[in-house]
């Protein structure tokens, strides 16, 4: 609770920036249309016709939450939640590419950690590809693997899916090299004296030992997931999906589309991270790491 | 006997050993042939200034690290194949607990990997931390102990498993002097209860002198023992024997030799 109230005045703070600045931004047009039909406006009418255009520069936040509304929450009051015209459905298929790209992205990040952290070549190897992997722009990629999955019969979820995991490994990568790493000399030292095995010495020390840095890392890797999932909508003039809806939003001028696609995106990445959160504080709770 | 001779009772068997590791700055002697022979039931202590080798030496016996020269055997066979027939316990200066497992837990941790069923580590659990004196310990963490505590438990990890064997390199140095004092006189207890051989490193004078049955004195550059002294102490110890003119007289002669390490530089 105690929380609560520096969050409500940094909300507060942007609603007010949101306003000021939609107030700035559209009034060239309100004035420009007042003065081809011959009015004048006073500063009061000003200010509410910046607020309620049809295609405003910057659509003020109620406009937005009126989009939200009118495409979600009434939606699922005519039992029509997931038709194509419903927010939730394009969240739906956005968050499906997201979750079996971040699976995929974490379970290939994981692997190649182990490789990293357990195969002399792979360590000396590996490292500057998936650094380099990073440095090619998403966007310039992502046409490119859906076309050519598509070109070998691959396409829907799999090609976005690809696009998340290509981005949500890396921080898994190099997370997880870290935490495998984290045991020190003396832990593997102690597992000798024990004779352990190989397989003893990962399960029992190096794994759990890096799961605090596994969890930090899920958390980057969910938000690039989705990252991934969106921007691989975009290149396929996709017909479903938050990146569709963006996409089709600016070929028409949408911005209250544009926005409150965009507001989705962010409230689902939180919902994401959130759930990753308290996914990590049962488990670190559970192996008695958080006190 | 001839010193380096195998009897029955030789625990540990050092002949000649020399490790030498190669740095940037050429070689390092940090053993140079040291021999001895460490006997059933014996305490030996290994003292001297960083640097001596009582470490290494103690790593050579628990094959943690491997001499470039001589031979060293543990109840009779390589340090290896000691290791492998898990002969030892070994305490580290720091404990080391899981921070993820319970004192149970942790206890048990060897206990798993060297295939013991579940009742036995039970029955192997309550027996070590009434040793430890750490009875009702079993289900906290290792944060919700202090630090002598949590040396205790490491303690009593390494007692879990039947090895007659108990190498301690500085377990109590990271602890203030007066839990260091408590815990020196419930390691006492333990080894005369449990008739294990000791091998204990530490730089503290009269934490040598008050526990040991043998002190090995070390001294660094290359790292040799330049003195053995086997202790004339009673085997029964409270804590005032150290108030003694015996006790005085061995901790004289213990000064003396690291003295004599010194002197040529």
């Amino acid at each position: 609770m105690r929380n609560l109230f520096p969050i409500l005045t940094v909300v507060a703070a942007i609603f007010v920036i949101w306003y000021g600045a939609a107030v700035a931004l559209n009034a060239p047009w309100a004035k420009d249309q007042a003065k081809r039909a011959g009015v004048e406006l006073t500063f009061s009418e000003l200010i509410t016709e910046t607020w309620r255009q049809k295609k405003p520069k910057l659509p003020a936040p109620h406009q937005v939450t009126a989009e939200i509304w009118k495409t979600t929450g009434e939606m699922v009051a005519k039992g029509r939640a997931f038709s194509k015209r419903s927010l939730i459905y394009h969240s739906w298929i956005t968050l499906s590419a997201t979750i079996l790209g971040f699976v995929m992205g974490t379970g290939f990040g994981i692997l190649l950690a182990i490789g990293i952290v357990y195969n002399r070549v792979m360590d000396m190897s590996v490292m500057p590809w998936v650094i380099a992997s990073q440095t090619i722009p998403i966007l310039a990629i992502a046409p490119m693997i859906i076309v050519v999955l598509n070109a070998v019969g691959i396409s829907g979820l799999l090609p976005k899916a690809m696009i998340s995991m290509y981005l949500s490994f890396f921080p898994v990568v190099v997370g997880m090299v870290k935490g495998l790493r984290s045991p020190d000399q003396m832990q593997l030292d102690q597992m000798h004296t024990w004779n352990a095995t190989a397989g003893q010495q990962f399960w029992r020390l190096r794994l759990p030992s890096s799961m605090p840095f596994l969890f930090a890392s899920l958390k980057v890797a969910m938000a690039a997931s989705l990252v991934g999932a969106i921007v691989g909508e975009l290149p396929t003039g996709a017909v479903a999906g938050l990146g569709a809806r963006l996409l089709a939003g600016s070929y028409y001028g949408q911005t209250i589309q544009i926005w409150s696609a965009l507001i989705m995106a962010a409230a689902l990445a939180a919902c994401l991270v959130a759930m990753i959160g308290a996914i990590q504080r049962m488990t670190l709770k559970r192996m008695g790491m958080v006190q | 006997m001839e010193h380096g001779d195998v009897t029955k009772n030789t625990v540990i068997s050092a002949k000649e050993l020399s490790l030498t590791f190669q740095t940037n700055d050429g070689p390092v002697h940090a053993l140079k042939d040291v021999s001895l022979d460490i006997h059933k039931g014996d305490f030996v202590s290994f003292i001297g200034p960083s640097g001596c080798g009582k470490t290494t030496f103690l790593r050579c016996m628990a094959d943690l690290e491997h001499p470039t020269a001589g031979s060293i055997t543990v109840n009779g066979v390589s340090a290896a194949e000691a290791r492998k027939a898990r002969a030892y316990g070994y305490v580290f200066q720091h404990a080391g607990l899981y921070p993820w497992r319970t004192i149970g837990g942790n206890i048990s941790l060897p206990l798993e990997i060297m295939g013991y069923d579940k009742a036995d580590q039970q029955d192997r659990i309550k027996r070590v931390l009434e040793l430890v004196e750490l009875e009702g310990f079993e289900k906290k963490f290792p944060w919700q102990l202090s630090g002598g505590m949590q040396q205790r438990a490491s303690i009593a990890r390494a007692l879990a498993f039947d090895a007659d064997i108990l190498l301690m390199d500085e377990p109590f140095g990271a602890l203030d002097e007066i839990v260091r004092d408590h815990l020196n006189e419930q390691l006492l207890h333990l080894w005369e209860r449990t008739e294990k051989t000791i091998g204990f490193v530490t730089h503290s004078i009269p934490e040598a002198v008050y526990l040991s049955t043998k002190i090995v004195v070390m001294s660094p550059r290359p790292g040799r023992i330049t003195d053995v002294i086997e202790s004339t102490l009673p085997k029964d110890r409270p804590l005032d024997i150290r108030d003694s003119p015996e006790f005085l007289d061995i901790a004289h002669r213990v000064r003396e030799g690291l003295r004599a390490g010194h002197a040529y530089d």
